[in-house]
């Protein structure tokens, strides 16, 4: 492994780590970008550029088929970014790590091939207020199938789950907890121990949407002892279009194919059709080779600045952050959770948060505006929409002083 | 891109105090308009006397391009035909896309030509033609438009 001038003493040499990624380096609208977007995705280092280009440039053919040269490095490298994956959230076995598009694939391939062929009338799927619609449609559709019926957790006025109502819903029609590990929205971090311990109790399984989560903080899946966990490789440094569904072993054992194609099978006949082993059952057709190995990289990228000083540098920045843009006359965060990832969801008073898009991306600087994919959370919150400034471990205190001058022009603009 | 192109004094001035914000009350044409992206929601009154729009109004909430458009449609649109309407509904695509072949010049929007600086900001064109489509369904048809 390469030695690291990004890291020491377990802490974090930024202008050695945004050297890393090329992207940042650049001018928007006249001015150096300052990129506060990372939860809707967040940029790669060259060294998943790299990965991705090298594979490419000398190892790409099909993964599982041929004999020749090209074909076995395409799989040793498919299957060593697989190992990584397992690695990275410490999973028993590489046949708990399917490859998926995304999160949003992670979790409907459970919902299908988990939860539609046992659900029925009377049974409930337990969720949260602060779900990302990925976490709420395909269970809204295992709904409709089944006849099963889906229960909200309600969320208090700072954006914290309410447990005592968790608990109060956790009942013996709970057939399934399907939970955020971090909202996206609001940055809260759940208390997901407290969640699986008190599923456990009742033999119900529990899915982690970890997308926000596996960027930021170490994540363990053994230690958590979750049944199934989902993630995405583009929040995460990593390509788009590619992801991770872990899934205990005995639960996906039991589990059917979800869709069939190539890859997934030992042998066809039209007499019958035997399917593959974990984890290729659930891996139909030529899988996103390239995006699997970029995954990979960002992975081994991650744990060589160590999640511990990724989480303490996020830490350090969304105090930072919290505190100046604090003092902008008029904002107000939404979404104040004791626990939260760097994530900064704002209203500012008189400016619509479309217009806080537009006018800091004169600035250089790129925030998300909008209902971020989790309309019930603006319900509760009796917004339309926020302006969010959702951080990296590349980020600076600076780019957060450039968004607070940016902000208070904005409101001298419409006053 | 400068700022002002977009927010000038009228977008700002029509944002801050919209005109025709308020209910017309029955006898009325009535349509909403949403744009999920951003959260945009606007409803649009329409009441005729034969057919000339007698009165015009609107409310909902929005960004400044999308309330400073629907404030300065209202003003216009009093005492138009419902043909003139429609066919300003057909120019506005022009005035706001800068699209190829829009035989406007700027001068005949008056007022309106101050929206004409969204065409430097793709993503904003939507805001500044969501009350227009929402005008157009009340005065068609009566019912829901989403721009996305």
């Amino acid at each position: 492994m390469r030695a690291h001038a990004q890291v020491t003493g377990g802490e974090l040499a930024t202008s050695a780590i945004r050297a890393d990624f090329p992207i940042l380096d650049q001018d928007v609208n006249g001015h150096a970008l300052a990129y506060l977007d990372n939860a809707a995705s967040s940029q790669r280092p060259r060294q998943v550029i790299d990965a991705v280009a090298d594979y490419y440039r000398h190892d790409h053919a099909n993964v599982h088929r041929g004999v020749h040269q090209l074909s076995q490095r395409a799989t040793e490298a498919f299957e060593g970014a697989r190992s990584k994956l397992r690695a990275f959230i410490n999973a028993a076995s590489d046949r708990e790590i399917i490859w998926t598009r995304g999160t949003t694939e992670s979790i409907n391939l459970v919902a299908q091939a988990w939860a539609r062929p046992r659900l029925g009338p009377g049974d409930e799927i337990l969720i949260s207020l602060m779900e990302h619609h990925a976490n709420i449609v395909p269970w809204q559709m295992v709904c409709e199938q089944t006849g099963a019926r889906l229960v909200v957790t309600p969320i208090d006025e700072r954006g914290q789950l309410r447990m005592d109502e968790f608990e109060r819903l956790l009942n013996s029609r709970t057939r399934l907890v399907a939970m955020g590990h971090v909202s996206n929205a609001l940055g809260t971090i759940n208390p997901v121990r407290d969640i699986i311990s008190l599923a456990r109790a009742r033999d119900v399984p529990v899915l982690l949407d970890g997308a926000q989560a596996v960027p930021h903080m170490a994540v363990d899946v053994r230690e958590l002892d979750c049944d199934f966990y989902a993630f995405s490789g583009h929040k995460m440094c990593g390509p788009t279009g590619i992801g991770i569904l872990y899934g205990r072993e005995s639960l996906l054992e039991e589990m059917p194919p979800w869709q069939g194609g190539g890859d997934m099978i030992l042998a066809v006949s039209f007499d019958g059709t035997v399917y593959n082993d974990l984890p290729w059952k659930f891996e139909a057709g030529t899988p996103n080779i390239a995006g699997a190995i970029g995954m990979g990289a960002a992975a081994e990228y991650l744990q060589a600045l160590g999640m511990e000083s990724v989480a303490a540098r996020e830490a350090e920045l969304l105090e930072h952050a919290t505190g100046v843009l604090s003092q902008v006359p008029g904002l107000r965060i939404i979404g104040t959770a004791d626990a939260k990832a760097a994530v900064v969801s704002f209203v500012l008073e008189g400016v619509h948060p479309h217009d806080i898009g537009t006018i800091v991306d004169a600035e250089g600087i790129a925030v998300r505006t909008g209902h971020h994919c989790a309309m019930p959370v603006m319900d509760f919150f009796k917004v339309p929409a926020t302006a969010r400034a959702s951080y990296a471990f590349y980020n600076t205190e600076e780019e957060t002083e450039r968004l607070a001058a940016a902000l208070r022009k904005a409101r001298e603009m419409f006053a | 891109m400068d700022l002002k192109d977009l927010y000038r004094d009228v977008i700002v001035d029509h944002n801050r105090s919209p005109r025709n914000f308020r209910e017309i009350d029955p006898p009325r044409r009535v349509a909403d308009g949403y744009n999920p992206l951003c959260g945009d929601k606007l409803r649009v009154y329409l009441r005729l006397d034969g057919d000339t729009i007698e009165d015009v109004a609107f409310e909902g909430s929005g960004c400044a391009i999308s309330v400073a458009s629907a404030s300065l449609m209202t003003e216009i649109l009093k005492g138009k035909s419902e043909a003139e309407a429609l066919d300003l509904f057909e120019r506005m695509h022009g005035l706001l896309t800068g699209a190829e072949g829009s035989r406007d010049d700027l001068q005949s929007f008056g007022k309106l030509a101050a929206l004409s600086g969204v065409r430097e900001y793709p993503t904003r064109v939507k805001c500044a033609s969501l009350c227009w489509h929402t005008m157009k369904s009340a005065l068609t048809d009566g019912g829901s438009v989403t721009t996305e």
